[in-house]
């Protein structure tokens, strides 16, 4: 059965690494949901965010395929419950339609969303929730006219206790053991 | 020495010097022991060719007459020798022309550094003239790129590439060099690369599953062996050997594995695959524990995977941890060194001969050799045969040479009927099966074991597609010894079109030019043989020939090889006609 899966690949900082990775997924015609991008608490060890659709046994050789790649440190893959995850919407709508009348920031205010920037023409909604949420403002403010829209990637924090840092340190001792 | 660390890469360094990038190109070269380079001039990479002038005589530079017989070639020297095969080439069209070697030594793990100019970096991304990404092309088949845009990355990025190349599983790495960036001067120091926290090219051996293997192999009633290259690329052939002998296990080789055990050891049962032996591809549905050493279970050794060896409990010994259960599922894997894990599992294995499962082998060997072989090897029909050609080779050679092949069905006749008694001495096209890949690889072999006689067998078709390198070996006055079998067919195409689509000949009909003709235009000796009568004399001719020289055989048009696992079946369904 296919089920949504989050692989959380570490690297090194290097350019053309993300061509490296998603060229995995390319070549088994393997469609990516979302991906996030940025450094995690080790410096100069990139992180990222990889959501895809697919089943368990495909995920783990795609794993395997990444962690080969010279400057992958580690890759792990994750079901939904195995994680805690977030995404970030951003929602351009015209200004008067949220000064004219008060239903429109009801809503922002019953999405827990807030307004990042007020602007004459325009005002600027974020939202940080799972699709699911992000989307439903989207669907309540629709009829106001939203202006411009962007979702980020999902980005995740795994449950289990294995910090990235013990992970690095001990790749990096047996390196000075050669 | 001194060490130094950055980042998260650790390096030893020696002293510095004063040099443009171009020269410390070279000199990095010359650091990592290369004394041998296959390449080819252009724009981009002329500060290189500049600086390979002043060290001719520490560092030989081989012009093929294309640059994929550069990787080719280097490929042929880094299989025959175990060393890393080195490749030059300029931007654009030369580093394109590469990327059919690369893939081929991606899929086949020979270790290759391949270095490519490119465009002033100001000029990246403008479509500059020869400028091609060739990071971003080469990126799927190469094990590791990198690109250098300033010469002070120069010598870290080659200790770096040769590193990866030949650790773990070895692989091709490609570094492409900006044209600034080889004539900008930099202090250069020799760095030896030391490793890398994201790249563990081994793992330790876990003793608690090679005791687990060693308790299902001494269980089994019918263990069976594959071995793969591994066996070749960690230098394992003794341990490999002594290992079956002590346990007594039936062993067969995927083409890649070839020669890593005598032809004629007892233990020997030949060759797995579509067109391997009757007996291994039967009786891999019949062995009750499987036990494989450095492969990689490709498609064409396994058949209908879903039928394979479905009752065997599987021990896999294996280098690279992305193949284990990548296409069959294992019971024990036991990840590292091949020769580390086959001299521990030797240990712990008891003393064993399994004669009668043996006797099974030998048996069916017996059925093969009534059907299929007695006929290719001495063939009672007036056309010769691929296979007694192959025969005479060996007969003549005693087994000693270095037999590189080309694809097709030559290819297979020459793995099934080469005999070996030395190791690194079957050099073929096995994964990416790149025809045209013969003449130059046969180059590069030659070049590595200059007394080691080289045989090229190539077909007509394969022959055409990189047959200019025939000027490659008039220039360099390499002694390498082509037997082309002609069938004026694209062979192995037309047998599938033979049995599978209705002997519909579609495009596969070779109208040849005279090869004896254009031979002697490269100042090579040459000889025909239409008749039986006068093979062995010709094979003797060539073999004693002390320069190269190039023997065609006409052999019959329309022949097959035999047997055959055919797409989609079972290795047990593999035919004898
Ligand atoms: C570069 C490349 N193109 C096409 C093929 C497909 N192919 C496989 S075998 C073969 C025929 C080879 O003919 P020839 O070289 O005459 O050898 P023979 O089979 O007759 O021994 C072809 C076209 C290939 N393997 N490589």
């Amino acid at each position: 059965m296919k089920r949504r899966y989050t692989i959380s690949v570490f690297t090194e900082d290097m350019v053309g690494l993300l061509n490296r990775v998603t060229i995995i997924f390319t070549r088994r015609k393997i469609n990516i949901h979302s991906i996030a991008a940025s450094e995690s608490e080790v410096p100069n060890v990139h992180r990222y965010t990889i959501v895809i659709e697919e089943h368990e046994d495909t995920v783990k050789k795609i794993v395997l395929q990444l962690e080969k790649q010279v400057e992958i440190i580690k890759a792990f893959y994750h079901l939904d419950e195995e994680i805690v995850y977030q995404e970030i919407a951003l929602y351009k709508v015209p200004t008067d339609v949220l000064a004219a009348g008060k239903e429109a920031e009801k809503i922002v205010r019953a999405h827990y969303a807030r307004v990042l920037s007020v602007e004459s023409q325009f005002t600027v909604i974020e939202k940080t929730g799972q699709k699911e949420e992000t989307q439903a403002l989207f669907n309540e403010l629709k009829p106001f006219g939203i202006l411009e829209f962007v979702r980020s990637g999902r980005i995740a924090i795994t449950k289990p206790m294995r910090t990235l840092t013990a992970i690095v340190e001990e790749l990096e001792s047996e390196i000075k053991q050669n | 020495m001194k060490t130094v660390e950055l980042q998260n890469e650790v390096f030893a360094q020696k002293p510095t010097q004063t040099m443009s990038g171009a020269q410390a190109v070279v000199q990095a070269l010359i650091d990592e022991g290369t004394d041998l380079l296959f390449g080819y001039p252009g724009g981009a990479i002329m500060p290189v060719y500049d600086a390979l002038y002043d060290v001719e005589d520490r560092l030989n530079h081989v012009l093929t007459r294309h640059e994929q017989g550069a990787t080719h070639a280097a490929q042929g020297y880094a299989r025959a020798t175990g060393k890393v095969g080195v490749c030059i080439a300029t931007s654009g069209p030369g580093a394109t022309n590469l990327i059919t070697g690369i893939a081929d030594a991606q899929i086949d793990s020979t270790p290759l550094v391949c270095i490519t100019g490119q465009v002033h970096s100001h000029l990246l991304g403008t479509d500059a003239f020869q400028e091609t990404d060739v990071v971003g092309i080469s990126m799927p088949v190469t094990k590791w790129n990198f690109q250098v845009t300033k010469a002070e990355e120069i010598p870290m990025a080659i200790a770096k590439a040769f590193y990866i190349a030949r650790s773990g599983r070895p692989g091709p790495v490609l570094v492409d060099i900006t044209k600034d960036a080889q004539f900008e001067q930099l202090e250069y120091s020799q760095y030896s690369f030391k490793g890398l926290r994201s790249y563990q090219p081994k793992s330790k051996l876990n003793m608690q599953k090679v005791a687990e293997a060693a308790e299902l192999i001494n269980a089994a009633k019918k263990p069976f062996v594959l071995f793969g290259q591994g066996v070749l690329l960690s230098q394992a052939e003794e341990a490999f050997k002594a290992f079956i002998e002590k346990a007594g296990i039936p062993s067969a080789w995927t083409i890649m594995g070839a020669s890593a055990l005598d032809s004629d050891h007892y233990l020997n049962v030949g060759m797995l695959g579509m067109h391997g032996n009757y007996a291994p591809n039967k009786l891999t549905n019949e062995c009750d524990v499987l036990i494989a050493v450095g492969m990689r279970f490709d498609d064409r050794v396994t058949g209908d995977l879903s039928r394979y060896a479905k009752q065997a409990k599987v021990v896999h010994l294996e280098i690279d941890p992305a193949e284990i259960d990548k296409n069959v599922k294992t019971d024990v894997a036991v990840l590292g060194d091949a020769k580390e894990a086959l001299l521990a599992l030797t240990g712990l294995v008891d003393e064993n001969k399994h004669e009668s499962w043996l006797a099974e082998f030998r048996k069916l060997e017996q059925e093969e050799f009534a059907m299929v072989v007695k006929d290719e090897l001495t063939p009672s029909s007036k056309e010769l045969t691929m296979g007694e050609v192959m025969r005479t080779i060996n007969q003549c050679t005693d087994g000693q040479a270095i037999v590189v092949t080309d694809v097709g069905q030559h290819q297979m006749i020459a793995c099934r009927y080469a005999k070996f008694k030395q190791s690194k001495s079957l050099i073929t096209s096995g994964g990416l099966g790149t025809m045209g890949f013969c003449l130059p690889a046969a180059i590069g072999a030659k070049m590595g074991h200059p007394n080691r006689e080289v045989v090229a067998v190539i077909g007509d078709g394969g022959f055409q597609m990189t047959i200019q390198e025939l000027g490659t070996i008039f220039q360099s006055k390499t002694p390498v010894k082509i037997v082309v079998l002609n069938n004026e067919f694209l062979g192995m195409v037309r047998q599938w079109q033979d049995l599978f689509f209705d002997k519909r000949y579609a495009s596969t009909t070779m109208v040849n030019p005279d090869f004896q003709t254009i031979v002697k235009g490269y100042h090579i000796q040459t000889r025909e043989v239409r008749e039986r009568s006068e093979l062995e004399s010709a094979v003797k001719e060539m073999l004693n020939s002390t320069e190269s020289f190039f023997l065609e055989v006409k052999v019959g048009r329309e022949k097959n090889v035999f047997p055959m696992v055919p797409t989609g079946a079972s290795v047990s369904e593999i035919r004898l006609k």
